[in-house]
């Protein structure tokens, strides 16, 4: 399909990513959303490396995942040890940096 | 080129649903587990996407990386946590932020589109002479690229990700730092686990590990961690 | 030499650096003689140079040695650097020499005191201040000097400070001081917008060249004069000078005779290009030094405490050298400075060997022939007193004249006045000179009655003010086995033998004969150009004649007050003359009734209006934050939307300005 109609779609799912990530409480689904703004990135990444012809989109969409990953995992342990001690919490409970 | 042929104009079309769908369901659906599921079919979409542009490595990858692990990683946590209450949707703290948030994120949407839809004709990017795709083995010239002119940022990714494991393991350790050996000192009964709540009090992190209110969850936890 | 002339500050300097952590162990009197060793090398360093500027045709006489540059700031550049011209190598000398005989001096007069190595570090330090205030070749080096010998004369009046009263006359000084401060640093800041430098050379070209203006010369020069009344006691500002003799006498005789006071004169003189393109401030000049001499000299008539008399004596001869620089007389001045150093600090040396010999006594009341009992002191006394006394062939005799010659030849009728203020002026100083010699070392022996056996030394007069009160730690005592007074070792002695052959045949160095009699005016005329009297041969002649005439007159006037008794002493000890003309008394009412009133409402202003508005200041900046802070609202979604919304706005802006 001709490039444009990609970035497109990766504009609107990363619009929806936002939006998610704006409008949800629970921490897991804001970081899924974030996932999803991830990919579309990728998205964008990929298909403007093919038109151009240029590999190096595509390796910075390898290190896109990587950091990815490893984001995740730090995420979710952070999420993890906080849960744990109240579990129930959500988003606008952990408020501790008020001024 | 980019051969437009039906085949390829639908898998565009069925991939797109697939993403897009997935992206709602992520955003929309209430029970967090459905929220992962709804990532993995997001996922996939891009993952096909990913296919008919011709980065086959990447597809792959993220098949194997994100939906195989990161998503699993996420129904685990998920799981333990048992997070899988239905949050309410309505109390809002403040009234201000669900327009403003919808603003925001439709002004991005429409500004890209007005970017790419407009001036799309004058992408302006250089190609890197080594890095030219031509049709056929991506792999073999991301990997020649990967190990020559990344080379640096690679080996710093696998700094990136021994950090990250470490500190995961710190992290989610318990407060007291030692991890206990559940063959070693088996439970007896519940009461060795309960202990004073003072959660109510709000705010507070001195040092409270195991005492909650809710005890079954309280030992899976416990048990989930000790290694 | 040139390129060594920082070793004549440098070496007092060093020898207060090492007295600081060393004095006390190197203890008395090794720390004496280190202070005495150092300033004897800086002496004989000025001499060298002396030598070396002798030996230079006249134009060329004047090393200017660049040390650094202090502040280097844009156009406004201050070097460290010392000018060695004839005028400050003269300075240099009697500074130096005279300095060196009385630390000489002071190694015998402070025996026994426990804080014999810090009264050497103090001279030493004073000495390099000093020798900084003539060396500098700039106005901010001279004022480091000026603030330095001010801080030093603090230092040592109130040596002995567990007496509160001395702790007072120093602060008296310092403060007194620092008004004349005041109109120095006015002074060099208009003289720095005139010319945009504050070096002498610069500003005697400056003012050669006619970049002061009447107006701007006028108002320089009145302010050096308010900086000049600070430092060389003059009226308004006197009045710490005699409070200043609570300190130990060598150091009356050092900082108060012979250097410091002089100091203020020496600013004058340096600064005279711009003096002489003034038209009424040397009138002022010339008239507050000659009203000064008359209210000292009058003062000095009643005053029964040895020291007093010395100190307004002090203040009247400053008073002549005023005048003297305000007749355009510059070299007289310096010829004057110069014999007044020598007799002036004789006689505080001597009455500091009187004082000690009469186991601190100090009220003349109390003495009387004391010439049998301590002959060398009241041999070289003597011969200050006649040099004082401005009786010919001693060196007052020859300065003095030339003062008043110079006042006569201006041609005025001020000029007149002058003159014949500064004749009567002279005949009171003979008079009360004579008075001062007559009552101590000559008459019968007053100290002999049992009355003041008993309690003498430490009884204060209620004219005399703080004496040196220092019964408790000071161990050296005039007063032989059987309460006679005794000779004073060969330490002081020796300084006042040297001094006296000084003021004896000083005056050669400017007799007014010929022209090649003349050599200090010859010297001095690089720096100060030509001079003249106004007044020649026949008509010079016939001055000194009245000047000689009224010195002895003055003389037998005093011998028929207190030897003859013809002429009862009340009569001429008027109340108004015991009390200082009120004018420190008028002070102490200022200060203490309507000057407190002020004080206390300008500290209001500072703590109420200034600080406030400090403080104001801090507290807009809490209290915003405290308001600002209701920002954070420890949201973290809260945060993101602002984000969120931030990148939009971002974004809108970079795509409308790529022009799509």
């Amino acid at each position: 399909m001709n490039q444009p109609s990609y970035l497109i779609l990766s504009a609107v799912i990363f619009g929806i990513g936002s939006l998610g990530l704006l409008i949800r409480r629970n921490p897991l689904v804001m970081f899924m959303c974030v996932e999803l703004m991830l990919n579309a990135v990728n998205l964008t990444f990929v298909s403007l490396s093919r038109s151009l012809g240029d590999v190096n989109g595509q390796i910075a969409v390898f290190f896109v995942l990587v950091v990815a990953a490893a984001e995740v995992v730090v995420g979710l342990g952070l999420i993890v040890s906080i849960l744990r001690r109240r579990p129930g919490a959500d988003a606008d409970d952990l408020d501790l940096m008020r001024g | 080129m980019l051969a437009t042929t039906v085949v390829e104009y639908m898998t565009f079309v069925v991939a797109a649903m697939i993403c897009l769908m997935g992206a709602i369901g992520v955003v929309a659906l209430r029970n967090p587990i459905h929220n992962a599921l709804s990532l993995i079919a997001t996922l996939f979409g891009v993952a096909v996407l990913f296919v008919a542009q011709g980065a086959y490595f990447l597809a792959a990858i993220q098949i194997i990386v994100y939906a195989g692990a990161i998503v699993i990683l996420f129904l685990f946590v998920i799981m333990l946590l048992g997070v899988d209450e239905v949050e309410e949707m309505r109390r809002e703290r403040s009234m201000i932020r669900l327009p403003l948030a919808l603003m925001a994120s439709a002004a991005i949407v429409g500004l890209v589109l007005v970017s790419v839809l407009v001036g799309s004709r004058e992408v302006t990017g250089r190609r890197t002479a080594n890095g030219a795709l031509d049709e056929g083995s991506d792999i073999n010239v991301l990997g020649r690229s990967l190990f020559t002119d990344h080379v640096f940022a690679f080996e710093i990714t696998g700094v990136l990700l021994t950090i990250a494991v470490v500190g995961a393991v710190v992290l989610a350790r318990k407060a007291k730092g030692d991890v206990i050996d559940f063959d070693e000192f088996p439970i007896e009964d519940d009461a060795d686990l309960e202990e004073p709540d003072d959660l109510d009090t709000g705010g507070d992190n001195s040092g409270d590990v195991s005492g909650d209110s809710s005890g079954d969850i309280s030992e899976d936890s416990s048990r989930g961690v000790s290694p | 030499m040139e390129k060594l002339l920082w070793i004549i500050p440098a070496l007092p300097l060093l020898g207060f650096l090492v007295l600081i952590p060393l004095g006390r162990k190197l203890g008395e009197p090794f720390a004496g003689w280190l202070a005495t060793a150092m300033v004897g090398g800086s002496f004989l360093a000025v001499l060298i140079t002396f030598f070396d500027l002798l030996s230079k045709p006249a134009e060329e006489r004047a090393f200017d040695q660049h040390l650094f540059t202090w502040i280097p700031s844009g156009s406004f550049k201050v070097s460290v650097g010392f000018l060695a011209d004839p005028l400050s190598i003269t300075m240099c000398l009697f500074v130096t020499g005279v300095g060196a005989l009385i630390h000489l001096y002071s190694i015998g007069y402070m025996r026994g005191d426990p804080k014999f190595p810090k009264f050497f570090t103090y001279l030493n330090l004073f000495v390099f201040s000093m020798l900084m205030l003539v060396l500098g070749n700039n106005l901010l080096l001279t004022f480091l000097g000026w603030e330095g010998v001010g801080a030093c004369s603090y230092l040592l009046i109130s040596f002995w400070q567990t007496d509160p009263a001395n702790a007072s006359a120093g602060k008296k000084a310092f403060i007194t001081n620092r008004i004349g401060d005041w109109g120095f640093m006015i002074g060099t800041f208009l003289v720095w917008t005139t010319i945009g430098s504050i070096d002498y050379a610069n500003i005697s070209s400056g003012a050669h060249g006619g970049a002061f203006t009447g107006a701007t010369a006028t108002a320089v020069a009145l302010l050096f004069l308010v900086a000049a009344t600070g430092k060389s006691a003059q009226i308004p500002l006197f009045v710490w000078l005699p409070d200043a003799m609570a300190g130990p006498t060598p150091v009356s005789a050092l900082i108060h005779a012979a250097t410091m006071v002089t100091s203020g004169v020496y600013l004058l003189v340096r600064l005279h290009p711009i003096l002489e393109r003034t038209g009424w401030a040397n009138d002022v000049i010339a008239w507050v030094g000659v009203a000064t001499a008359l209210v000292a000299a009058t003062i000095a008539v009643t005053q029964n405490d040895i020291k007093k008399v010395l100190a307004y004596s002090t203040v009247s001869q400053l008073g002549f050298l005023f005048l003297a620089v305000g007749t355009g007389n510059y070299v007289a001045a310096i010829f004057h400075m110069v014999t007044h150093a020598f007799f002036k600090a004789l006689m505080f040396l001597g009455s500091g060997s009187v004082i000690l010999g009469m186991g601190h006594e100090q009220d003349m009341r109390r003495f009387g022939n004391l010439r049998k009992y301590m002959p060398i002191t009241a041999g070289t006394f003597i011969v200050g007193w006649l040099a004082i006394a401005g009786v010919p062939p001693f060196s007052g005799f020859w300065s003095k004249d030339e003062i008043l010659a110079g006042a006569w030849g201006k041609g005025t009728a001020q000029g007149y006045a002058m003159w014949a203020i500064a004749l009567f002026t002279a005949l009171l100083t003979a008079f009360y000179m004579t008075r001062l010699v007559i009552q101590t070392f000559f008459g019968e022996e007053k100290w002999r009655t049992a009355e003041v056996l008993a309690d003498h030394g430490t009884e204060p007069d209620d004219d005399a003010g703080p004496i040196d009160a220092h019964v408790d730690g000071h161990g050296a005592h005039g007063l032989g086995p059987d309460h006679t007074p005794r000779e004073s070792p060969v330490l002081m002695t020796l300084p006042l033998v040297v001094l006296a052959g000084l003021a004896l045949v000083g005056g050669v160095i400017n007799l007014p004969f010929t022209r090649s009699t003349e050599l200090l005016g010859e010297w001095l005329e690089p720096v100060i150009g030509p001079h003249s009297l106004g007044v020649e041969g026949p008509g010079l002649f016939a001055l000194a004649l009245v000047a000689t005439a009224s010195s002895l007159i003055g003389i037998a006037f005093a011998g028929l007050v207190y030897v003859r008794k013809r002429v009862p002493a009340e009569d001429v000890e008027l109340d108004l003359f015991a009390k200082g003309w009120y004018i420190d008394s008028t002070y102490a009412r200022f200060m203490g009734g309507p000057g407190r009133v002020m004080f206390d409402s300008i500290a209001w202003f500072d703590q109420h209006i200034i600080d406030g508005a400090v403080n104001g200041v801090a507290a807009v900046v809490a209290g915003s934050g405290a308001q600002l802070r209701r920002f954070q609202s420890g949201q973290v979604r809260g945060y993101a939307v602002g984000m969120a919304v931030g990148a939009a706005l971002l974004l809108g802006y970079v795509v409308t300005r790529i022009g799509l």
